[in-house]
């Protein structure tokens, strides 16, 4: 098959072997995409021609050499959450406008280690803030299936990148969906890993127990090439699993047979759009036919998800954003009458609103007298719903349901209402929450024509397994495979 | 209502603080109570930080030992240093602590220029020791045991200049990430002596443990005291006020002495003491209340989700155990069982790691004990204080106190003449005891043939002594003697002169 | 729980966030709702519950004590607001 815009990262890696397409024309293709489209979608923050040809160029240099790497010459986006030594790093932020990282995330050297060309920094939420990307203070990224939609979020830029075909696959980071979510509004893959799994070095913190890197891709056979780059041991992060390297594409081809998908009662109640719903059942109705039972299972305390989200993650990002503070680097306020001032006008002038009301919230729960009623009570239902996926992991080998209870939604529709804009994440949170992996899948469209995500919640460190069970989805649907006319 | 007793009250007087006005007081402190707890910030001997990398070496230009994690850039995460466990751990296991084999790092948040994350990462409800405590002697030779609170670890902050530039301050991330051992008492002690004693107790220990170098100079052994007052026989304390960073004994001592007499005027002048934290200033011998934090503090505790809890495995406590030195208080009592030595002079030798060191390798070299232990309190720690040396610095080694106390022992050299010998040891004029003896002709006159060639020719000019001596005074032989030494350039055996001469006198 | 303007004041100072007399009232309004959905979680009785921050059980690595930086000064001001001779520069702290 020739190589084309839309063309997996597999089909890509083959291309380059068969020498159909070269490195640099890879990226050529891409970077004159991104340039046409940044207009229409906004989905790039920064571009850099010049480094990204030189890095191209060293693949192909590599290639003819007769040096080999898994990914060598693949382009890839990486969301502007990620340092890059020598590239700006803005994290959506105005306080980051003109950051220079003076070093490489661990998560984009393995990357790179695999042979893969940095494409270029994707737009986001706010220090990713957000379920829509209207908080990037470089302005909202559009959908490529409807520019008048938002594209989900925070890794907004990362989906609208590869659904439009800007870049073949994007890295993206996930602290209560932001991978899964806007994969679903995007009609992409996307997959969280188990917490620990992908360092964090290197990864502007948002909530440091809860912040998970994944890549988005257009299949789940892709997701599963670029975990295996991404992942891995890193002494830099306290908190990395120290396991030997994997190979998440080892089990792709297992058949289906005897699957036991557990589906929560509490993850298809009311609060989910009836076009979700339908395309779900159609979804599980495909995985019976490939031989998967369906078991029922009850998760009682998920329904506490969101409510301890909004305690843990604000707490724990008010924390890590206090470094933002106009001494060492970041937006520093131009006037200013003394060092307090100067914190309070660096602080309010670089943070966008969204990310100053989570700040405040985090102040607050954990301020004098509160701590146990907010912190500690949500770290107990932490523990609570994670015993909940344990009870259910008893009788099912993968949880599923819908990515997000409503489809991409227009720009403006929740903007004004945090707390509508929070319950979009009600069913991708929890697995944030517990540190388990989770993943999304394209499995239709709703009456409106907008794409819907089936999520695979699987037991701790079963991406292997995950990724099998969409990709023998995929292997029996072509959802994933539609692409917008743009 | 205690300002009303006074006839047999001691009473002191004293100046208040300037700027209040010179008014003299008088302070009943017989009456009162002195409450006292240290919090002691040790910088561990550690050659990296406690979370990243980076060297610990004082003194480099500024911001050239601060990497990504130091300076708290986005995306950095802290890694904990496995030397600082050690060294805490090994703290807790010289003082009889519990271990906690699981302990939590917490962030303490607030702003600050030289807290480049906007928290510092130190131990709140779970320190890795808790409990524990030293035995102090006090200058009368009593002793009391201290009781520790907890040992904590956590991270040093970095450093501000305010001189260096006009109407902005400069931030140096040096000193960032240093680890510290935070060593808090429980509020024990009773006077400034105990504190005192205490915080040199705890010095040498540290230093001992090879845990902490000690330069309180450099900052990196600093004393924050609690000082509250309560009348006596009150069970509940006093509101407390916390010293800030005291770097020296002399100006803790100065430091707790005004603020105790503050503390007592004030409440005997009907105030209330205000808890505050004050800093002392060396030039006025004053306490000074810092300006009010504009917000009362809230540090927002919270587990540091960057740091999982910290294990101290059984393997990690095991192999501590078995490297642990011998600790001070058990080396005091084997000196004196085992040297036979006063239990002050042993104190005093087992306190300091290299002097018990230098001790041992005397003796085990062949020096008589006491008479080592004699020497080193004596003639080599003057000269070692007269020019400021320690004692591994010392011109006189250890083999060679052995050897010079050997030769006292033997007869071949007197006290006096030794220490003749020893001050040639110490400039560096000869290599060797023996050497020096040789040299200077020190060696004794033992041939009592010779002494008594020396005595017939003294006695033939005594007359007026040796009748003194016929008529009852016993001086008078001491200064026979005396005249002996002199004539033999004080090398005549003393014993041995002295036998001869009364046994020449009875004869005549 | 509604949030008082003192509240707002004192979090925001807290948090060294300007928030103006003008942005309280809006700043409120939306804490406040927020503060209603987290307040459901307060209905579930978690006594004896052990609190969890990560999923799997997680244990601090510990990293051998050997200096593994270099100096990189040059490099890391270069992002600094304002820096002089090798310092980070900042309105003066009066202490």
């Amino acid at each position: 098959m020739a190589w084309n815009t839309f063309s997996t990262v597999a089909e890509t890696v083959k291309a380059l072997d068969d020498k159909q397409v070269s490195a640099v024309e890879l990226a050529t293709h891409y970077l004159d995409r991104a340039d046409a489209l940044q207009p229409a979608l906004n989905a790039y923050v920064t571009l850099d021609r010049e480094k990204t040809l030189v890095e191209a160029a060293a693949a192909d240099a590599k290639r003819a050499a007769g040096e080999t790497a898994p990914l060598l010459g693949v382009p890839i986006a990486h969301k502007d959450i990620y340092l890059i030594e020598g590239w700006r790093t803005t994290c959506g932020s105005k306080m980051l406008e003109n950051f220079i990282a003076p070093y490489t995330s661990t998560v984009v050297k393995n990357m790179s280690d695999a042979g893969m060309v940095t494409l270029g920094k994707l737009n986001m939420d706010e220090f990713a803030m957000g379920s829509s990307n209207e908080t990037s203070y470089f302005g909202p990224v559009k959908n490529p299936w409807d520019v008048s939609r938002v594209p989900g979020g925070s890794s907004g830029g990362s989906a609208a990148s590869v659904a439009a075909g800007l870049a073949p696959a994007s890295t993206g980071t996930d602290t209560g969906g932001s991978i899964r979510q806007p994969a679903m509004f995007c009609n992409l893959t996307g997959l969280k890993p188990t917490y620990g799994v992908c360092s964090r070095f290197g990864i502007i913190a948002f909530a440091s127990s809860l912040d998970q890197a994944g890549p988005f891709a257009q299949t789940a056979e892709d997701c599963a090439l670029l975990l295996t780059a991404m992942a891995g041991f890193d002494a830099h992060d306290a908190t990395s699993l120290d396991r030997p390297k994997e190979n998440y594409s080892r089990d792709l081809s297992r058949p289906l047979n005897g699957l036991r998908i557990g589906l929560p009662k509490e993850f298809f109640g009311e609060g989910v759009a009836p076009g979700i719903a339908k395309a779900v059942d159609d979804a599980l109705t495909v995985y019976r036919k490939l031989g998967a039972i369906t078991v029922e299972v009850s998760l009682p305390n998920v329904k506490y998800s969101v409510p301890a989200y909004y305690v843990v993650a604000p707490a724990e990002a008010s924390s890590n954003l206090s470094r933002f503070d106009g001494v060492r680097y970041g937006h520093r306020a131009a006037q200013y009458s003394d060092l307090m001032d100067m914190y309070m006008r660096s602080r309010a002038e670089g943070f966008g609103a969204e990310v100053k009301r989570r700040i405040l919230i985090g102040a607050y729960v954990l301020s004098h007298g509160y701590y146990d009623a907010y912190y500690l009570q949500a770290g107990k239902l932490r523990r609570l719903i994670a015993e909940d996926f344990k009870r259910a992991y008893e009788v099912c080998d993968v949880v599923m349901g819908p990515t997000a209870p409503e489809t991409a939604f227009q720009f403006g529709a929740k903007s004004d209402d945090p707390v509508k804009m929070y319950l979009n994440d009600i069913f991708t949170i929890c697995a944030n929450l517990t540190g388990q992996p989770a993943m999304s899948h394209p499995c239709g469209v709703d009456e409106a024509g907008q794409h819907v995500g089936m999520q695979i919640i699987g037991n701790y460190l079963d991406e292997a397994r995950m990724l099998n069970v969409a990709h023998q989805y995929q292997l029996a649907t072509d959802w994933h495979r539609k692409h917008p006319s743009i | 209502m205690f300002s009303q007793v006074t006839a047999l009250t001691p009473t002191l007087t004293l100046s208040r603080a300037a700027g209040e006005g010179v008014n003299t007081v008088k302070l009943h402190m017989s009456q009162w109570e002195i409450v006292i707890g240290l919090e002691t910030h040790t910088q561990l001997t550690t050659v990296s930080k406690i979370f990243s990398g980076s060297s610990t070496a004082f003194g480099a230009a500024p911001n050239t030992q601060a990497s990504v994690v130091d300076l708290a850039l986005p995306g950095a995460l802290p890694v904990m240093n496995k030397g600082a466990v050690e060294r805490a751990v090994k703290f807790g296991l010289a003082v009889g602590a519990t271990i906690n084999q699981r302990s939590i790092f917490a962030r303490k948040n607030y702003f600050y220029p030289d807290l480049p994350k906007g928290y510092q990462i130190s131990q709140f409800e779970t320190p890795i020791v808790s409990g524990g405590g030293l035995t102090i002697t006090l200058d009368d030779g009593s002793s009391k045991y201290i009781e520790l609170t907890r040992a904590h670890l956590e991270e040093d902050a970095g450093k501000s200049v305010h001189e260096q530039f006009d109407g902005a301050s400069g931030v140096d991330l040096n000193r960032a990430g240093t680890p510290l051992l935070e060593i808090v008492t429980e509020p024990v002690m009773r006077s400034g002596k105990e504190a005192i004693a205490y915080a040199k107790t705890l010095h040498n220990l540290v230093r001992y443990l090879d845990i902490c170098d000690g330069n309180m100079q450099d900052g990196s052994f600093r004393c924050d005291v609690n000082v509250s007052v309560r009348p006596l026989g009150q069970k509940e304390f006093g509101t407390r006020r916390e010293i800030k960073n005291l770097n020296s004994f002399k100006f803790m001592q100065q430091a707790i002495d005004f603020e105790v007499r503050w503390q007592i005027a004030e409440i005997e002048d009907g105030r209330k003491i205000q808890q505050a934290t004050v800093l002392f200033n060396p030039d006025t011998g004053e306490t000074k209340a810092m300006r009010s934090k504009e917000d009362a503090m809230d540090y927002r505790y919270f587990p540091d989700p960057d740091l999982p809890p910290l294990v101290v495995s059984d393997e990690m406590l095991a192999r501590i155990k078995a490297s642990m030195p011998e600790l001070p208080e058990a080396k005091c009592a084997r000196f004196s069982s085992e040297y036979g030595l006063s239990h002050y002079d042993a104190l005093l030798l087992s306190q300091d790691g290299a002097m018990a060191s230098y001790f041992e390798t005397a003796v085990k070299a062949g020096g008589d004990a006491k008479l080592v232990a004699n020497w080193m309190l004596g003639e080599l720690s003057a000269a070692l204080n007269r020019e400021d040396k320690s004692i591994e610095q010392s011109p006189v080694n250890a083999v060679r106190l052995s050897n010079l106390v050997a030769r006292i022992v033997d007869g071949t050299i007197n006290h006096k003449t030794a220490k003749t010998v020893f001050e040639a040891l110490w400039s560096g004029e000869a290599a060797s005891v023996d050497a020096v003896i040789e040299a200077k002709g020190l060696k004794q006159i033992s041939d009592s043939g010779a002494i008594e060639k020396i005595v017939d020719e003294v006695l033939a000019k005594s007359a007026a002594q040796i009748a003194d001596y016929k008529a009852g005074k016993e001086k008078a032989l001491m200064s026979i003697v005396g005249m002996v030494m002199k004539a033999s350039a004080g090398k005549a055996n003393p014993a041995q002169a002295n036998a001869i001469v009364k046994r020449k006198i009875d004869a005549l | 729980m509604s949030l008082t303007p003192q509240d707002i004041e004192r979090i925001a100072h807290l948090a060294r966030i300007r928030v103006t007399p003008a942005d309280v009232a809006d700043v409120q309004v939306k804490l406040d709702g927020i503060f209603k959905l987290i307040d459901e979680m307060q209905a579930v009785d978690t006594t004896g519950v052990e609190p969890m921050s990560h999923g799997l059980d997680m244990v601090l690595r510990l990293r051998d004590d050997a200096v593994t930086e270099i100096n990189r000064r040059d490099v890391f001001l270069k992002n600094a607001p304002e820096s002089a001779d090798g310092y980070f520069l900042v309105p003066k702290v009066i202490e």
